[in-house]
């Protein structure tokens, strides 16, 4: 077919057009890479913190019952879960053991915590991947803690947590109830909080007013509101993110726009030739266009294949300091990859559009230049 | 067979710089004649090369191409003309640097959409004419004169052009190159084209060759 042809017989025209300009071209490419690159792995990272915080909370309980006491976060009676557990509505009450620990050593803040089915013996612990960095130990390994009398406990390292599917376990420490209690000198009849399911959704807020009502010296906290906490620290840092966003996009606008105000006088000149044996001014147009294409094409595949790596592979090394203060375990922590279509028509309407846009404005003007002119150069 | 009829080309109409580059041309060009447009520089020569060739329109006047009125045509059909009817070759080669001869010569017919290995053997067939298919896949701006002289002769030819259309193709050519030049256009003539020249070089107008000598001055056609 005539137009397949054509339109192979411009681009092969437009390629070899593009490597004589090598040097301009391969900056060109650098920049336009480098912008897809900061763009991306903002996006892609950003998306893939939401779905991260979705996952946790997703198994989360409905309600988190706290005691308080003068107005302070206090350890709760293990006899409260009974009165609740009878309350209607209800499902199931956990009672929770968990609490932070400050390492001296490493200046570094450990979430401990007790699971319900500790695989290991007294004296075990499993710790998270950033644990074990922080605190440069490995499985089999002893690691120092200080009780709550000043004394110094040995646990032994049982297992290292996987980080890969949640943000916050890379700070995680867990062992048994016994060595719980022991370390902070928690009494037996005293818990952290209390996990409450509620299975219909619709009863939370009641089911919370009643507890109220039964424990007045307690606190339901409905996950709700901890969707709302947490959708507040991740706007707070997508808000960081979102500055290094624009200031990419601002600096792509601009160098576009230099692209767009003018056209050099060798390529005027080419026109002006190309439009003298025959050329329409929409065959200029359709070479220009493809010229956009082949370096948007490149520039995009690269710089989202780079960001991805940078995400994904080597746990965003860039975003760091964005990241820093999760815990002070600077946690080199992996998100998940995930990446959907919708991110990438995001991306290519910032970048390729406006590219595209910028390099074909002014061929246009230039290809209805008339041809005579070539006549006396 | 090209009419002009009061062919007349006034660059800045109506400004104080105005100027008068052809008055009042009419000339018939009959097919499968060479002519030759001479007179000094600024005459209009090139200004009346450009017309015939429907790279310009004149301000006012005719022309027919055959029996085709051509002046009023919208820009799209000019260039389709342009580019079946007419092979131009310039006094400066303007080939494209930085690409192949073969690219080079290629170009004009890339709008056409022809298949691209046919094309490219047309072209190598045209390269080969001219004895520099040696230097087929060579850049351009590494070419002496007289071979970029002839890749600017094979790219007029390769849309196979009934008129060829040259502005003073002699201009950077030594002796020798200029008679060469003059061999080319003495088959393409006898091949059936039509061949304007522009020139004031005695090597082109004195040719055997020239059936007929256009003088211009102050951009009239004064024989
Ligand atoms: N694009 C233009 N804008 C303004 N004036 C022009 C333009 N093109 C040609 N002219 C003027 O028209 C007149 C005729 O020019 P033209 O180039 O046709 O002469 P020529 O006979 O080809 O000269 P030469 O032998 O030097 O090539 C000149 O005075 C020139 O300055
Ligand atoms: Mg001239």
């Amino acid at each position: 077919m005539a137009w397949i042809d054509k339109q192979r017989n411009v681009i092969d025209f437009t390629l070899s057009s593009l490597l004589r300009r090598k040097g301009k071209n391969a900056a060109l490419i650098i920049v336009y890479t480098a912008v897809v690159f900061v763009l991306a792995s903002v996006m892609l990272f950003t998306h893939a913190l939401k779905r991260e915080a979705d996952i946790i909370l997703r198994e989360a309980p409905e309600i988190v019952l706290q005691r308080m006491v003068a107005g302070r976060h206090d350890l709760m009676p293990v006899s409260y879960a009974t009165v609740v557990s009878h309350i209607t509505g209800v499902g199931e009450v956990r009672p929770r053991l968990w609490g932070y620990y400050y390492d001296p050593l490493f200046r570094a803040n450990y979430t401990l915590l007790v699971p319900d089915d500790f695989r290991y013996g007294e004296g075990d612990i499993a710790i998270g991947e950033g644990v074990a960095r922080a605190g440069v130990t490995s499985e089999g390994n002893i690691m120092p803690f200080f009780g709550s009398d000043g004394k110094l406990v040995s646990y032994r390292v049982k297992e290292i947590l996987p980080s890969e599917s949640e943000l916050i376990s890379s700070d995680l420490i867990m062992m048994g109830e016994a060595d719980f209690r022991t370390l902070f000198s928690i009494p037996q009849d005293r818990v952290t909080d209390l996990a409450v399911t509620v299975a219909n959704p619709q009863e939370v807020l009641t089911v919370a007013a009643k507890i109220r009502k039964e424990l007045p010296d307690t606190r339901p906290i409905v996950r709700e509101e901890i969707v709302r906490t947490y959708d507040a620290i991740f706007d707070w840092r997508s808000g960081i993110m979102l500055v290094i966003f624009s200031g990419a996009l601002l600096a792509f606008v601009i160098f576009a726009w230099d692209k767009a105000s003018g056209l050099s006088a060798e390529e005027k000149r080419e026109i002006g030739i190309l439009k003298a044996t025959g050329w329409e001014t929409s065959d200029v147009i359709l070479m220009k266009f493809w010229e956009g294409m082949a370096i948007s094409f490149t520039s995009f595949t690269s710089g989202l294949i780079l960001a991805y790596i940078h995400v994904f592979v080597s746990s965003a090394p860039l975003f760091e300091p964005v990241m820093k203060g999760w815990a002070v375990l600077y946690p080199e922590f992996r998100v998940v990859p995930f990446i959907n279509f919708y991110q990438i028509a995001t991306l290519l309407f910032l970048t390729v559009v406006p590219y595209t846009t910028a390099t074909v404005i002014p061929s246009w003007r230039a290809a209805t230049v008339d041809p005579d002119a070539v006549m006396r150069t | 067979m090209i009419t002009l009829e009061n062919i007349r080309k006034v660059f800045y109409q109506g400004r104080p710089n105005e100027q008068v580059a052809v008055l009042d041309a009419s000339l018939t060009i009959e097919d499968g004649k060479v002519t030759v447009l001479k007179g000094p520089s600024g005459s209009g020569k090139t200004t009346l090369l450009s017309i015939i060739g429907c790279m310009a329109r004149p301000t006012s006047g005719r022309i027919r191409l055959g029996e085709r009125e051509i002046t009023s045509l919208p820009e799209r059909f000019l260039t389709e003309i342009r580019r079946q009817t007419f092979g131009f070759i310039f006094q400066q080669f303007n080939l494209i640097r930085g690409i192949t001869a073969i690219e080079n010569v290629m170009l004009p017919a890339y709008p056409n959409g022809e298949k691209y290995g046919l094309l490219k053997q047309r072209a190598k067939g045209l390269l080969d004419l001219f004895n520099i298919s040696a230097k087929t896949n060579e850049r351009v701006q590494f070419l002496s004169g007289g071979e970029a002289q002839r890749v600017a002769i094979a790219r007029a030819l390769i849309n196979d052009p009934s008129v060829i259309i040259a502005d003073e193709p002699t201009a950077h050519l030594d002796t020798k190159l200029s008679q060469e030049f003059m061999e080319i256009m003495d088959r393409l003539h006898r091949e059936g084209r039509t061949i304007i020249i522009a020139s004031h070089d005695p090597i082109v107008y004195a040719s055997a060759l020239v059936d007929r000598t256009v003088e211009m001055r102050d951009g009239k056609i004064v024989s």
